[in-house]
């Protein structure tokens, strides 16, 4: 077509004016299947660049590649909201001399937009692109072959980044509309094979967990929402993605339909199961920063109701558009929980990074009431101990957590103390939890971190709130 | 009651935390020759280390015919376990050779008669002598059917509705019945078949046993559903046992509650039924 901006990814990343030592940026939206990060750095890395600042909004197992890439100097900063796999565990082992920088989603959103994460060309994989650059995370075309749904974590990018390149693999006639990028933040668009491996971007059908334990923990989170106070007609909810936290789902929406209750809306990552509650008319409106599965990127494309939002209007702190100010009540998942409420989502038991921090932080301190449910211990670790090994979610914003023996409340919170105890259920001390869990495991001997900070992570409101040492 | 086999750690310690009333840690068929050993260690050191919070714990033993059964008995009886579990039991005086093992170990550490019997009963011999294996011992405090092993004696198979289990069963609910001691159903293994679970459930619950063995932790909800007076069954039996207290100070016999007669056999079951209400937690002393 005529003023197409389509030409090769070499083309686009020369007329980008990209220089050694600038800032790149990728979304994680295609999850364990993203081929973008690698192919782009790939690319960098053939035509010679050095010392790039690699900013994603998350990266996993599949970006192991970047190892080459960090020991060759291309890459030597990395930002992100969590890190996982063989990169995260050379990470770990001081592998950069520079700490990577830990944000979550609202914080990496606040940051781009006011500056203090300024991002000179983003890469940003589209599901469908047309040839001036309006894309989606889906596609009306037959041609689809990477559907990841919302594009909520690219959208601060587009917006605010110098350089805009859309990368597809699914070229589609102008205009492509509703867009989620628009055409005006663009500079390029590439064509490519294949932005992501579609069996690996999202879950097929997430089948019910069996997991008796997740079962326990699932009906016991319900019932603290139920009995939390603010389960009422127009509530709204945010749950993660976890066998727990999907069947608590299941139980809160029998009980919504036993009082004959609604949502107004369910918020983050949206799964079949927040879509077919939906469906059924017991959440009005789904507000996804990110689709889970099939089945919510198949709805955010056909259900005007079903809302893609930018993780800035998802859950920045100051913004004054952030869906989390109205969030009721959220159900996140933790790999520690401390005396203090404080949490830690991203540092593993053997003190390797093995997570992300995700809406954590924002959700957390943002909602009206924040349940964490985690098992008091996973085979031979405790979940619950005296002191988290990296904080990332301070205790102040931390009101239950949900254990298989027993629901400790924030202090802070006296009145949901009472409710719950009111309604029946195990209320105990957040320290008889942890000792509980030493008197089972007894204590681990401490890790042996070494010297070197690898990581720093960062509150959403961009202060430090601590810092990874290697190990 | 819950098995859980003798050699994984990870199930033995939070196995009371989904709430059976009975956990039964197995040291025979899910534990292979190899593991017998190292399985009894564990299951001494689970009993003897984890709060399981009160409730009741049953160690079922490798038959006292195999090298390893009587160093189970000493292992669990020092561990201070609640019930033996007795596997393949046929005779009265299988029973009677296990309760002299118990007894030996019990003499050794000072606690003579603290540990209790229950038997399974998994072949033709067992079934035609449960009310004998019943009332064997004084400690025998319930008898249970094992049905894969019954079935393979009787050389038939498992079927859905169970037809092939109807004589054990009832077999086992009259003897334990005559010898005043408590009586378990079998396990259903089929994890996905929650609907035959809950029928199965209902039939042996009618067929009169007190509870069911299960090896799930999933199977528990269901069967404490169906167990579980209903609040309508609750009330009738609290207004049947309020009105014959009311007769007996009155120094009459026979009442009638809601216009029927109530004899003794109302009476009874109306008393089970709030033994059973208080047991299952959906009544309290408070309520009566």
């Amino acid at each position: 077509m005529r003023n197409s901006k389509a030409i090769t990814l070499e083309e686009a990343i020369h007329k980008s004016g990209l220089k050694d030592g600038m800032t790149i940026s990728f979304h994680h939206h295609f999850r364990g299947g993203d081929k973008v990060v690698n192919m782009v750095v790939a690319k960098l890395a053939e035509m010679g660049f050095k010392n790039l600042h690699l900013a994603a909004s998350s990266l996993s197992d599949v970006h192991a590649p970047l190892i080459e890439h960090i020991k060759a100097g291309v890459i030597t900063k990395i930002s992100t909201s969590g890190l996982r796999g063989e990169l995260a565990n050379e990470i770990s082992h001081g592998l950069m001399e520079e700490p990577v920088v830990f944000r979550s989603h609202g914080g990496r959103g606040s940051a781009i937009a006011s500056g203090e994460l300024h991002i000179d060309v983003a890469f940003l994989g589209a599901s469908s692109a047309d040839e001036l650059g309006n894309a989606c995370g889906y596609s009306r075309s037959d041609n689809a072959k990477s559907i990841c749904g919302s594009l909520g974590y690219a959208l601060p990018d587009a917006r605010y980044a110098d350089h805009v390149i859309v990368i597809t693999d699914d070229l589609v006639a102008y205009p492509n509309m509703p867009m989620s990028i628009a055409a005006a933040d663009v500079e390029s668009v590439v064509v490519v094979d294949s932005v992501g491996d579609s069996s690996k971007i999202s879950a097929g059908a997430i089948r019910d967990s069996k997991n008796p334990r997740d079962i326990l923990l699932a009906k016991q989170a319900a019932k603290v929402v139920i009995n939390s106070g603010l389960f009422n007609d127009g509530f709204s909810i945010q749950t993660g993605t976890g066998g727990a936290s999907l069947a608590v789902v299941k139980y809160i929406r029998e009980e919504m339909l036993a009082r004959g209750i609604k949502a107004s809306f369910a918020l983050g990552g949206i799964t079949a199961h927040m879509v077919k509650l939906h469906e059924e008319g017991l959440i009005e409106k789904l507000i996804d920063v990110q689709s889970f599965d099939k089945v919510a990127a198949e709805s955010i494309k056909t259900d005007p109701f079903h809302q893609e939002v930018s993780s800035v209007d998802y859950a920045s702190g100051e913004h004054k558009g952030s869906a989390v100010h109205a969030l009721d009540i959220v159900i996140l998942s933790a790999l520690e929980v401390d005396e203090d409420f404080n949490v830690n989502v991203l540092v593993g038991s053997d003190g390797i990074i093995r997570g992300a921090i995700g809406g954590h932080q924002d959700t957390a301190a943002d909602s009206a009431l924040s349940i964490i449910v985690c098992p008091l211990l996973r085979g031979r670790i405790p979940c619950v101990v005296p002191k988290v090994t990296t904080l990332i979610t301070p205790g102040k914003s931390v009101d239950v957590v949900v254990t298989e023996y027993g629901i400790a409340v924030n202090p802070a919170r006296p009145e949901v103390a009472e409710r719950l105890s009111a309604a029946g259920l195990p209320v105990v001390d957040i320290h008889a939890l942890s000792a509980k869990a030493s008197s089972i495991i007894g204590t681990p001997d401490p890790l042996p971190f070494g010297k070197k900070v690898v990581g720093v992570v960062m509150n959403r409101d961009g202060s430090v709130l601590d810092k990874i040492f290697n190990i | 009651m819950m098995f859980v086999p003798g050699n994984n750690p990870g199930m033995m310690a939070d196995a009371h935390i989904y709430g059976p009333d009975s956990i039964m840690l197995d040291l025979e068929d899910s534990v292979t020759m190899a593991e017998k050993d190292a399985a009894r260690i564990l299951v001494y050191n689970a009993l003897k280390s984890i709060d399981y919070g009160g409730v009741e714990m049953v160690v079922r033993i490798n038959p006292l015919s195999t090298p390893y059964g009587k160093k189970d008995v000493e292992a669990v009886v020092k561990a201070g376990v609640d019930v033996i579990r007795m596997p393949k039991t046929e005779t009265a005086e299988e029973v009677k050779e296990l309760e002299a093992e118990i007894l030996k170990v019990e003499k050794e550490i000072g606690c003579e008669g603290r540990t209790k019997i229950m038997a399974a009963i998994e072949s033709a011999l067992g079934v035609v002598n449960a009310y004998a294996i019943a009332t064997a011992s004084p400690r025998m405090m319930g008898i249970a059917l094992g049905a894969e092993d019954y079935s393979a004696n009787l050389k038939t198979n498992r079927t859905p509705g169970g037809a092939e289990l109807l004589l054990a069963r009832e077999s086992i609910v009259v003897a334990a019945r005559a010898a005043g001691i408590c009586c378990f159903d079998t396990v259903y293994s089929n994890l996905d078949d929650m609907e035959s679970f809950r029928k199965e459930v209902e039939l042996i619950k009618t067929l009169g046993f007190d509870g069911k063995s299960i090896i799930n932790p999933r199977q528990i909800e269901i069967v404490n559903e169906v167990f579980t007076p209903s609040p309508k069954e609750i009330e009738k039996a609290m207004k049947i046992v309020a009105a014959i207290k009311e007769a007996q100070a009155k120094g009459s016999g026979v009442i009638s509650v809601n216009g029927k007669m109530v004899d003794r056999p109302v009476v009874l079951r109306a008393e089970r039924t709030i033994a059973l209400a208080e047991a299952a937690g959906v009544l309290s002393k408070e309520d009566l």
